[in-house]
C-alpha cells in the first residue's frame, strides 16, 4: 500500500492505495466520489474524464498513485459553492444535452477541456473532440449544440429543427 | 406561442441537475456496509461438457468467502421465459431450462460456471484464476440454417433439435399468399440479415443483494427498467421469495434500450447469496462482461417477396425470417420476431394478403432479446427495402410507389391481426419532403459529384405498434404476464402532489413530463408534483418501460387516478362552498362555483382533506390520494416518414450520412423537447446499426466483438445534425391523453433510410448491379459492392 495525497476539487485528501488502484477507484471507492463513472475497460469511453492539473484526462487510465500531489477536478466541483451550475452544465440543461446522464459527466470535463483551448469550436471541431467520449441516448446532436451554445455562439440556427 | 408549462412545454428537465453535478445514484453508487463482491467466472468456450470445477485451492485464497457452482443451485429455480409461443402446428416453443450458474454444459462464451465471493473484487478476481474447471470443447453450434440440419451438433441434449419454434402467421392465409404471389404481374425478392446488435447503454449492468435475517427481508438494487418485473420474475419463479419479503429497487439506470428489461442470472445469484451468507453481495459488470451476459438484439436472416398489380398496387407480401435466439431464452426473447414483427409487416400499406414464417433457433451464442424498437425495426427495414428496391426493378418513383400504396382510412384493419387506430401518412410526408429540402437534392448530389462523392438519397416510412400492450390480448399471444400500469396520486396537506408510477425512467425524463400532465389537469405549478419511481416498496405496482409504452400506459393509469383526485376535491370544495358538487369547478389551482364569485384554492381544498375538521365525514374519507391502474384497449401507432442523404466516396467505400431528417406522428406531445430527443437517440442507434455496429461470432462460437475496441459504437463524428418534426398529430383515439410513444421510432425508422440512400448513390455512380448491401454497410461492404 501507498500513501497518497492530492487536492480534489480545491480539498486536499489523501488515503492509501495499492499500486494497481486506479484513480477512477480511488475517486469513487475512496473518496466516493462517484460522479465519475466507468463505462468500459479499454478506455474507450470517457465516462471517467476528469482534469488532472487542467488536463483532461481518462481517469481509468490512470493509476491513483500517478496522481500523487495533483490537482484533480472532477464532476462534484464545477457548480459554484451555491449549487449554480457552472456555463457548460447550464448549456447542457438548456439544450437537453443528457437523457440517462451516465455519460454526462465526462462529456461535461471533456467540454470545458475543448473550450479552455478553443473557445470557439466549429461543429465538426467539437464533433473531433469528443471522439473519446461514447453517449447512447442522444445522437450527439444536443451536445454538439450544447457545447457550441456554452462557447456563447448563436445555436439557433445551427441545427436543423 | 409555445406553452410554459403543462402539456405541451419544453419544460427543463428537473433532473439534469443531479446528473451533471455528479450527484445521480446509480446502482455501482450504492455501497452497503459489510458487503462481500462476486465475481463470476464465465465460459470461455462456446459449447463444452462441465467434467469438474474444483474450487478447493480458490476457496482458501486470501478473502474468499465462498464459491458458489451449479450444484448449490440445484432446487432452485431457472431463469423464466415470460412468453409463450405457439407454433404453425399448434405446438407450444421448446423451452429448455435456463440455469442461474451452469450446470453439467457450457452453452455460449460468458455462460456463468462460478461465482465467486470475496471481500474486495480484487480478491474474488484472483481466486476465480486459482479454479480448476476440466470442460471437454464441444463443436459449437452458430450459424442458424446450418443448426437446423440434420446431424448439427445440438445446444440443448435434451431438445430434438436446435428449432425453438416454427411461426406461421397468419397461417390460414398462406395459401392465399401463395397463390397471390404466383399470379403477381411483379414480384420483388430481397434476402437480407438484420445484423446482431449489443445495446450498450453507457451504464453497464450492476446488482447488489442484500438480506435482513431479523425480518427475513431480501433487497435488490439492480440497473433494471422494471423493478416489479424482476420482484415477479426472481421472486416467484427462481428464488421463492414472496413479495412482501422482497424489494426491488432501481435507481437512477443509466440507459436501458430494452436490455435491462431482462431478469438475468448475475440478479437471483446476488439476492441469493446474500441470504446464503447473510450479507449484501455486489456485483458490477465490466464493459468485455456486458458484451458477452447482456442479451444481444436483432439477428435475423430474411427472404422477403413483395407482390404488386399491373398498376403497381401491393398485392401480397411473405417472408421466410430465421431468428437467433442465442443459447437459452431471454425472458421475451420469443415475442420478438413473432407479435412484436410479424404484426407490423402492413406497415404503412395496403397490402391484402400477408405471410410471415419464423424459425427460432437456438445456438452457442449469448441470449437475443429486444433491442430498441425489437421485432419492428426487423420488420420496417425488411419491407422498406424491398419496395424500394421494388421501385427501382419497376422504375418508378419510390416516394410516389409509398404514396399511392397508402393506408388512408381509418380505423385501418390490417391482415396481420393489428387495427390502427389513426395515422396520416400523407402528411408525414409531406412534412418530411419540406424538412429533408428534398426537392434541394438533385442540386446537392450535383455538389457532391462536383468533389468527386457519390451522393444518395434515401427515404422510408415506418410504422410501429407501441404502448404495450391489452393484457387480454396479450395473454392469448403467449405473455405470461398482464401489461397494464399503474399509478398513485398522493396529495399531501399543504397541496403538493407526489405521484408514484409503475413505469421507470432511464433517460426518458419521466420526472419532468409526467408533472406536466398532473399539473395541465390540476392547473398547479409542475414544481409541486413530485414523481416517485423504481422502487417496488415505494410504488403500487408497475410492469416498468419498454416498447414506447410509458406515458401511453402508466401515463393514462396516472390520468385515471388524477381524474379520481379531482372526483373527491370537488366533493370537498363543494361541502366548504357550500354548493351542489354539479357547480364546482377546478381551473387555475382554484375550485369556484358556477355562476357565482364563490371559489376556494387548491391548498384549501387538500388541507381540509387532512385535517377534516369542516368536512364531510358521513359521506367521504379524509385524505387525498388515489390510484389506478390502466389496461391499453389497443396498441398505439406512431408513424412517420425518415429521409437520409448520404455521401459515398468511391474510392474507399466509405459512407457518410450528411442530413437526416425524420417527419414523426406521435399523436399528442407532452414535452416536444424530450420527444425530439428521444427521436435524436434513436436515429443515432439507427446509424450505429446501419453503417457501423456489428456483434460478430467466429465459426466455433468465440465473440469476436468483445469491447469497444471491435464493437463499433457510433461516435459524435459519425452522425450529422438531424431534422425533426413531430407537429403532424394524429391523437390516439383509445387513451386519455392521446399519446401514441416516441422512444423507439428513430431506431425502427432510420436504418431502411440509410441503406437505400447508399443504394441509390451506388447507382448514381453507374453501380446498377448492387441491389442491396447488408449491415453494417462498412466501406469494405460498399468498396466490394462496388467493385462486383
Ligand atoms: S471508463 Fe474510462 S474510458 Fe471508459
Ligand atoms: S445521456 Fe445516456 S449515455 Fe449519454
Amino acid at each position: 500500500m501507498t500513501k497518497i495525497s492530492m487536492t480534489v476539487n480545491g480539498k486536499a485528501v489523501s488515503g492509501e492505495v495499492e499500486g494497481r488502484t486506479l484513480l477512477v477507484d480511488f475517486l469513487r471507492k475512496d473518496l466516493r466520489l462517484t460522479g465519475t463513472h466507468v463505462g468500459c475497460d479499454t478506455s474507450q469511453c470517457g465516462a471517467c474524464t476528469v482534469h488532472v492539473d487542467g488536463v483532461a484526462v481518462k481517469s481509468c487510465t490512470m493509476l491513483a498513485a500517478e496522481a500523487d500531489g495533483a490537482s484533480v477536478s472532477t464532476i462534484e466541483g464545477q457548480a459554484a459553492p451555491d449549487g449554480t451550475l457552472n456555463t457548460i452544465q447550464a448549456a447542457f440543461q438548456e439544450h437537453h444535452g443528457l437523457q440517462c446522464g451516465f455519460c454526462t459527466p465526462g462529456m461535461v470535463m471533456a467540454a470545458a477541456d475543448l473550450l479552455k483551448n478553443n473557445p470557439k469550436p466549429t461543429e465538426a471541431e467539437v464533433r473531433h473532440h469528443l471522439e473519446g467520449n461514447i453517449c447512447r441516448c442522444t445522437g450527439y446532436h444536443n451536445i454538439v449544440k450544447a457545447i457550441m451554445a456554452a462557447s456563447g455562439q448563436d445555436v439557433s440556427q445551427l441545427a436543423a429543427e | 406561442m409555445p406553452k410554459d408549462s403543462g402539456i405541451g412545454a419544453s419544460s427543463k428537465r428537473r433532473e439534469d441537475v443531479r446528473f451533471l453535478t455528479g450527484t445521480g445514484q446509480y446502482t455501482d453508487d450504492i455501497n452497503i456496509h459489510g458487503q462481500a463482491h462476486v465475481y463470476f467466472l464465465r465460459s470461455d468456450v462456446a459449447h463444452g461438457k462441465i467434467n469438474s470445477i474444483d474450487t478447493s485451492a480458490a476457496s482458501a485464497m486470501p478473502g474468499v468467502v465462498r464459491i458458489f457452482t451449479g450444484a448449490d443451485f440445484e432446487g432452485v429455480g431457472g431463469l423464466p421465459c415470460g412468453w409463450q409461443v405457439t407454433d404453425r402446428f399448434g405446438e407450444v416453443m421448446k423451452e429448455p431450462a435456463h440455469p442461474v450458474l451452469a450446470q453439467g454444459k457450457v452453452r455460449h462464451v460468458g455462460d456463468p460456471i462460478c461465482a465467486v465471493v470475496a471481500e474486495t473484487l480484487e480478491q474474488a478476481r484472483d481466486a476465480a484464476e486459482a479454479i480448476e474447471l476440466d470442460i471437454t470443447e464441444l463443436p459449437a453450434v452458430v450459424d442458424m440454417k446450418k443448426a437446423l440440419q440434420a446431424g448439427s451438433a445440438k445446444v440443448h441434449d435434451d431438445l430434438a433439435d436446435n428449432l425453438c419454434y416454427d411461426w406461421g402467421f397468419v397461417e390460414e392465409n398462406k395459401a392465399a399468399v401463395d397463390e397471390a404471389i404466383k399470379n403477381a404481374a411483379h414480384v420483388t425478392t430481397l434476402e437480407l440479415v438484420n445484423n446482431r446488435l449489443v445495446a450498450n447503454p453507457m451504464e453497464p449492468r450492476v446488482a447488489v443483494g442484500d438480506y435482513n435475517r431479523a425480518n427475513d427481508e431480501s433487497t435488490l438494487y439492480t440497473t433494471s427498467q422494471n423493478p416489479h418485473v424482476i420482484r415477479l420474475l426472481m421472486g416467484a419463479f427462481v428464488l421463492g421469495i414472496p413479495e412482501h419479503k422482497l424489494r426491488v429497487v432501481a435507481p437512477d439506470v443509466g440507459g436501458g434500450f430494452g436490455t435491462k428489461i431482462f431478469h438475468y442470472a448475475e440478479e437471483a445469484f446476488c439476492t441469493f447469496a446474500a441470504r446464503q451468507i447473510n450479507r449484501a453481495v455486489k456485483w458490477t459488470a465490466s464493459r468485455s462482461e456486458a458484451f458477452m451476459s447482456d442479451a444481444h438484439g436483432r439477428d435475423h436472416v430474411t427472404k422477403i417477396e413483395l407482390a404488386l398489380d399491373a398498376d403497381n398496387n401491393f398485392t401480397a407480401v411473405r417472408t421466410e425470417t430465421y431468428a437467433n435466439m442465442g443459447a437459452y431464452l431471454s425472458t421475451f426473447a420469443p415475442s420478438v420476431p413473432t407479435w412484436l414483427h410479424g404484426t407490423l409487416m402492413a406497415g404503412n400499406y395496403r397490402t391484402p394478403l400477408i405471410y410471415v414464417n419464423v424459425k427460432a433457433v437456438f445456438t452457442n451464442t449469448v441470449p437475443v432479446d429486444a433491442y430498441r424498437g425489437a421485432g419492428r425495426p426487423e420488420a420496417t427495414f425488411q419491407l422498406e427495402r424491398v419496395i424500394d428496391k421494388a421501385a427501382r426493378e419497376l422504375g418508378v418513383d419510390p416516394i410516389a410507389l409509398r404514396r399511392q400504396n397508402f393506408i388512408t382510412q381509418f380505423p385501418y384493419a390490417t391482415p396481420v391481426a393489428v387495427e390502427y387506430d389513426t395515422g396520416d401518412y400523407e402528411a408525414t410526408m409531406a412534412k418530411l419532403e419540406e424538412i429533408a429540402d428534398l426537392s434541394g437534392f438533385e442540386a446537392r448530389r450535383k455538389a457532391s459529384e462536383a468533389k468527386g462523392k457519390l451522393r444518395g438519397l434515401g427515404v422510408n416510412c415506418y410504422i410501429e405498434a407501441c404502448g404495450i400492450a391489452p393484457s387480454n390480448l396479450v395473454g392469448q399471444l403467449g405473455a405470461r404476464a398482464g401489461l397494464y400500469d399503474a399509478a398513485t396520486v398522493r396529495v399531501n396537506a399543504t397541496g403538493s402532489i407526489s405521484v408514484m408510477v409503475g413505469a421507470h425512467s432511464h433517460g426518458q425524463g419521466h420526472e419532468t413530463a409526467f408533472p406536466q400532465v398532473v399539473a395541465e389537469m390540476l392547473g398547479i405549478d409542475e414544481s409541486m408534483i413530485d414523481i416517485v419511481h423504481g422502487d417496488s416498496s415505494k410504488i403500487p405496482f408497475g410492469m416498468g418501460t419498454y416498447g414506447s409504452r410509458s406515458i401511453a400506459v402508466c401515463g393514462s393509469a396516472m390520468v385515471r387516478a388524477t381524474e379520481k383526485i379531482i372526483n373527491k376535491a370537488k366533493k370537498i370544495a363543494s361541502h366548504l362552498l357550500e354548493a351542489s358538487e354539479a357547480d364546482i369547478e377546478l381551473k387555475n389551482g382554484q375550485f369556484s362555483v358556477k355562476g357565482t364569485d364563490k371559489s376556494c384554492a387548491w391548498g384549501d381544498v387538500t388541507l381540509a382533506a387532512y385535517v377534516p375538521h369542516n368536512y364531510p365525514l358521513e359521506d367521504i374519507e379524509p385524505g387525498l390520494e388515489e390510484t389506478a391502474f390502466y389496461d391499453p384497449a389497443n396498441f398505439t401507432y406512431p408513424s412517420g416518414a425518415y429521409a437520409c442523404e448520404v455521401e459515398v466516396d468511391p474510392e474507399t467505400g466509405k459512407v457518410t450520412v450528411e442530413r437526416f431528417s425524420a417527419a414523426d406522428d406521435f399523436g399528442n406531445v407532452i414535452n416536444p423537447m424530450i420527444v425530439t430527443g428521444q427521436v435524436h437517440g434513436g436515429i443515432g442507434q439507427g446509424i450505429g446499426q446501419a453503417l457501423l455496429e456489428n456483434c460478430a461470432y467466429d465459426e466455433n462460437g468465440q465473440l469476436l466483438s468483445a469491447s469497444y475496441m471491435d464493437y463499433a459504437m457510433p461516435r459524435a463524428s459519425d452522425v450529422p445534425f438531424y431534422a425533426v418534426d413531430h407537429s403532424c398529430q394524429t391523437p390516439c383515439t383509445h387513451n386519455p391523453l392521446g399519446v401514441k410513444g416516441c422512444g423507439e421510432a428513430g431506431a425502427i425508422g432510420s436504418p431502411p433510410a440509410v441503406v437505400n440512400a447508399v443504394i441509390d448513390a451506388l447507382h448514381s455512380g453507374g453501380h446498377t448491379n448492387v441491389t442491396h448491401i447488408d449491415m453494417p454497410v462498412s466501406p469494405s461492404r460498399v468498396w466490394a459492392a462496388m467493385n462486383s
